[in-house]
This record gives structure tokens, sequence and C-alpha cells, in this order.
């Protein structure tokens, strides 16, 4: 294993974040404030509480997840699709580096910088609410593996993008409809049958509804289901990056 | 060590880039290679010269990891490309013909990530030679956005040293690079050669094959037609021109000269013959002594000849 190379493609992501600070860490913190001030503070104030919860701690795990997948898919897309973009990924792809140790420095330092903003995101939400949480490592695993599993799901998106606007296409028509869809900001029990059933094609649900279950010990589906999904669909984009490694696609012609 | 010496050493020796019935088409179905054999040694310096879309910047893809070949094989210091591409491709630099570089990186950063991605140790000192070898170390904290196209160039050359290639491919290194810069670069090239690096180049500078190539390769549609000795080529294709300048106009030849196949140039005043250099006897002794009995004075002459870009030129017009 070219562990040397990894360090570098990861290093070389990382420094792009310090680079980028605003863009990185102080924009989506800043976005979540306000959804804070909008959903937690005015909306909130006039609902008590949802399933023995506060409303504005209610929304702290759906916050987290949001912006979780929004930027790990971001970090990941463009991760790989600039170089693909400026010409660069010549000497990724001249370099003696495996599939897995490009995936494993683009992916990896993708997560770390979504993990690094869910942990930042928390910290500014408890200071808007009291924050509990009752499986912290449960909690921890949902984390890193939502930030993994998305951040495997946007690089795939970086590889099929073969301009900005697709890049942008499936995180804001098809992951950020999905997230709000999924029981970010409200319990799926809320809704009418048909609607509840509909909901449970979401597979953003069962992410937030686990997160959820990590922090208030209440869950919309069961966290076994939720642990599968989360699985299923990180076992989904590992085989079409495999795929797209071992045809080239998009990338050697 | 002498050319003569140093290429019969080279040729002696295992080559260091086997390249064997390597084809390649597109999906959309343009075949760029075509059964490609070709076999590059250990520590030349191979010209590879072909028009657009001949296949130069294809082959070097292929050997670099960068395209996929559709058959053959290719091996870059017994390594195969594709088997045992970890070995293969830690032999190879590559200075690509585009100036891709990261805008936002410096100069430094750039070139120790290439290092990185190689799998060497961090080695500050390499860096450093590379980049003062280059004329960049004062740029080495400058953003990469902010250098002018010539030193952009050295950075992706800086870029494909900074892991010790054994194999440097050069793809069209003088492309919109200004006369200083060329001859700075020759200047490395030779010296990356002395000290053991293998050097392939393409390009469209004929005058950069003739001056820096051991052996030119050329390739049109996909195939190689021709690889020599430089040296050797010239030998063999080169020709010769003797120009005789009159002392007075011709209208015509006299029928008795029609043998030498002269030319009568700029309004009757020059008499152009030509000759091939691989020829027992050249035929000038004879050809004096004709327009001396023709009564064909001249008051001046010279010789010039071919050169590989006469020969480049000519090759491909055979094939066309």
């Amino acid at each position: 294993m070219n562990i040397r190379a990894v360090r570098a493609i990861y290093g070389f992501e990382m420094a792009r974040t310090w680079r980028t600070l605003l863009q990185s860490i102080v924009a989506p913190v800043i976005s979540t404030s306000l959804y804070f001030v909008v959903f937690g503070a005015a909306i909130g104030s006039r609902i008590s509480t949802v399933e023995n919860v506060p409303y504005g701690a209610f929304i702290v795990p759906g916050l987290v997840m949001l912006s979780l997948l929004t930027q790990s898919i971001a970090n990941a897309s463009f991760g790989i699709y600039f170089p693909r973009f400026s010409g660069t990924i010549y000497e990724i792809l001249s370099a003696p580096v495996s599939p897995f140790e490009i995936v494993l420095g683009y992916v990896g330092a993708a997560a770390t910088k979504s993990i690094v903003l869910g942990a930042i995101i928390l910290l500014t939400a408890s200071l808007f609410v009291p924050l509990r949480i009752e499986h912290p490592v449960w909690m921890a695993l949902f984390l890193v593996l939502t930030a993994a599993t998305f951040s495997l799901f946007g690089f795939i998106i970086g590889l099929w993008a073969d301009g900005f606007e697709k890049l942008q296409l499936v995180p804001l028509l098809v992951v950020t409809p999905l997230t709000f869809l999924g029981g970010s900001f409200y319990s799926v029990d809320m809704l009418p049958p048909a609607w509840r059933t509909v909901t449970l094609f979401n597979p953003v649900l069962y992410l937030v509804s686990g997160f959820r279950w990590s922090f208030f010990g209440q869950a919309d589906v069961s966290v076994g289901a939720s642990v599968a999904m989360t699985l299923a669909f990180l076992g989904g984009c590992l085989a079409l990056v495999t795929w797209m490694f071992r045809t080239g696609y998009r990338l050697k012609s | 060590m002498r050319p003569a010496r140093r290429s019969a050493t080279q040729a002696a020796m295992p080559p260091i880039i086997s390249v064997s019935n390597l084809s390649k088409t597109y999906s959309s179905g343009f075949q760029a290679l075509r059964n490609v054999n070709l076999q590059i040694r250990r520590g030349e310096i191979f010209a590879l010269l072909g028009p657009n879309g001949a296949g130069k910047t294809t082959l070097i893809g292929i050997i670099c990891g960068i395209v996929r070949p559709s058959a053959g094989t290719v091996s870059a210091d017994g390594h195969d490309i594709v088997r045992d591409f970890r070995a293969a491709r830690a032999k190879i630099g590559l200075v690509p013909q585009e100036l891709t570089t990261d805008a936002f990186e410096t100069v430094w950063a750039t070139v120790s990530f290439s290092r990185g991605l190689f799998g060497k140790a961090p080695n500050p000192a390499h860096i450093e030679k590379t980049l003062k070898t280059l004329s960049l170390w004062d740029k080495k904290d400058s953003r990469i956005m902010t250098l002018s196209g010539g030193m952009k160039r050295r950075v992706l050359i800086a870029k494909a040293l900074s892991h010790e290639p054994q194999i440097l491919f050069l793809d069209e290194p003088s492309a919109g690079v200004d006369v200083a810069l060329r001859q700075d670069m020759w200047r490395l090239v030779r010296t990356l050669r002395d000290s053991g690096v293998t050097v392939i180049l393409t390009t469209h500078y004929i005058e950069e094959a003739e001056e820096m190539a051991d052996r030119v390769g050329v390739i049109s549609r996909g195939e190689i037609i021709l690889v020599e000795e430089k040296s050797e080529l010239m030998r063999k294709l080169g020709r010769k021109q003797l120009t005789l300048q009159l002392q007075a106009p011709l209208d015509r030849l006299p029928p008795t000269l029609d043998a030498f196949r002269l030319e009568l140039a700029r309004g009757g005043t020059e008499l152009v013959y030509t000759y091939d250099t691989r020829g027992e006897r050249t035929g000038i002794t004879a050809l004096l002594r004709d327009l001396a009995a023709a009564g064909i004075r001249f008051k001046d002459l010279q010789t010039s000849q071919s050169s590989l870009e006469d020969i480049f030129v000519g090759l491909l017009r055979e094939r066309a």
C-alpha cells in the first residue's frame, strides 16, 4: 500500500479546506445557526415538544445530518471533479497509486472535513439548546459512517459529472429534498398515514432516525434498519466506484 | 562518453521501455495506434516525431497509465505497466503537453505533493536542488497562478523530477516556451541523460530533436514508420544540394546536362544540383566538367545539407 500517496492526497485536500475556511467551515455553521433561529426559536416556540423532546433539541440531529450529507457530497465531488476539470488528474492516474488508495485519500479527507463540521455544528447547537447524547458511541458511529458513505457518493458524483452544473444537480435536486423530507425537522409520526408510508422509501429517513436515536433514544424506524440502510448504501457506492475504476469511467479513455 | 560509444553500450543493454503490438482504438472508433512495436534504450534521448493526431500523446498516455490500451503490452524497466503498475509507474516521470497545474498551490507544495504521490519519503534537499536547477527557487513560495507560462512549464518539469524517475517523458516540452527556457531545458535534459535518466520527448520542433536526440522515431497515423539513430538517419536520408551562382543567366539548360537533373533558380541565375550523400560518387566532378564543356561559367558556389525537418517531411510525403 502506498501510504505516502494516500497521505499526500489527504493532505492536499485538507490544505484546500484551510485555504477556503470561510466557505468550508464558517458558511455551513452560519447557515445552521440560521436554521436554529428560524426553526428553533421562531417556529419552535409554538411547538413545545416532539416525542417528549423540546423541538429546538429535536431538530439538532436532523440539522447535523443535513450538513453532513450536503458537505460530504460537496467536498468529495469537488475534490475529484476539479483535477478532472483542470487536467491535473493526469498526475494521479500516472502515479503508482491503486484505485483504493485514491478513494481513501479523497474520501477520507472529505469525510474528515464533514465530521469536523458536524462536531462544530453540535457545539454551535449546544449554545442554543440544552443537548444530551444518550448513546455517544453510536452517535460517533453514525456520524463517521454517514460521512464516509456520502463522501463516497460525492466522489462518484465527481467522477460522473462532466460540468459544474451536473456537480450541483444531485445535491440540490435529490439530496437536499430527501433530507428535508426525511424527518430532519419532524417525526414521521406527525405525517398522515399515506405520507408516512411514502417516507419509508426515503433512505435519508433511516440516517436521521438512527442519528436521532443516538441522542434521545427515540427513533422513527428501528436502529437495526438504520444501520442496515447505511451499510447497504455504502456497499452500493463501493460497488459503483469499483466498477468506475475497473472500466476507467470518465477517468481513462 | 562519446555518442557512438554510448549508443553501442545502450544497444547492448535490455531496453528500458518495451512496447509490443500495441493498439488503441477509442470509443469513437478512431484508431490512434496500430500494432506499435518500439524499444527505448536505457539512458538515451529518444525523440518521437509526428504530425498532429499521429498518436504520440496516446502512446505516452498508455505507457504512463493515463490511457487504456486496446491490445498489446508495455513494460517499463521490466515491469508490465498493467500487472505490475506500481513498480512500472514509480520509474516514470511525465511532463504533459498542457500547462495543467494547481493554480492555488505554492510551487514548493505542489512539487512536494508529487513526490509523496509517487511514494517517496520527503526530501527537502532534493526538492531544493530540483527547484534551483530549474531556476524556480526564488518562486518556491509563490502560488502557481501568479507564474508565467514558462515558469509553469518549469514547475511541471520539477513535479515530474520530484520522485527521481529513471524515465522521463516530455510531451511537447517547448510548446509556448521562449528561447532562453528552451536552451535551459535542453541543458537539463542532457544533464539528466548524463546521470542515467532515459528521456523520451515528443516535439514539433525538429531542431529540438536534431539538437538533442540520440535516436529518432517517426510516427504517422498510429504507426511507427521509422526508428533510427539520428546521425544514421541523417546520413541515410540526408541529401545535399550544390548551388552554383552563374555569371550569366540561362533561359534553359543544354540537353547535355539532362542526366544531372539540375534546377534553374532565381530567374536562371542559379543552378541547383541535388545529390545523395549515400552514393559512392556525388557526381560533382562530372557536373563541373560538363558545365565547363557547355560553356557555363559560375562565380560562386555553396553546399547545404537537408535538415531533419526535410527528412521528416519527406517521409510523411512518402507515406501519404
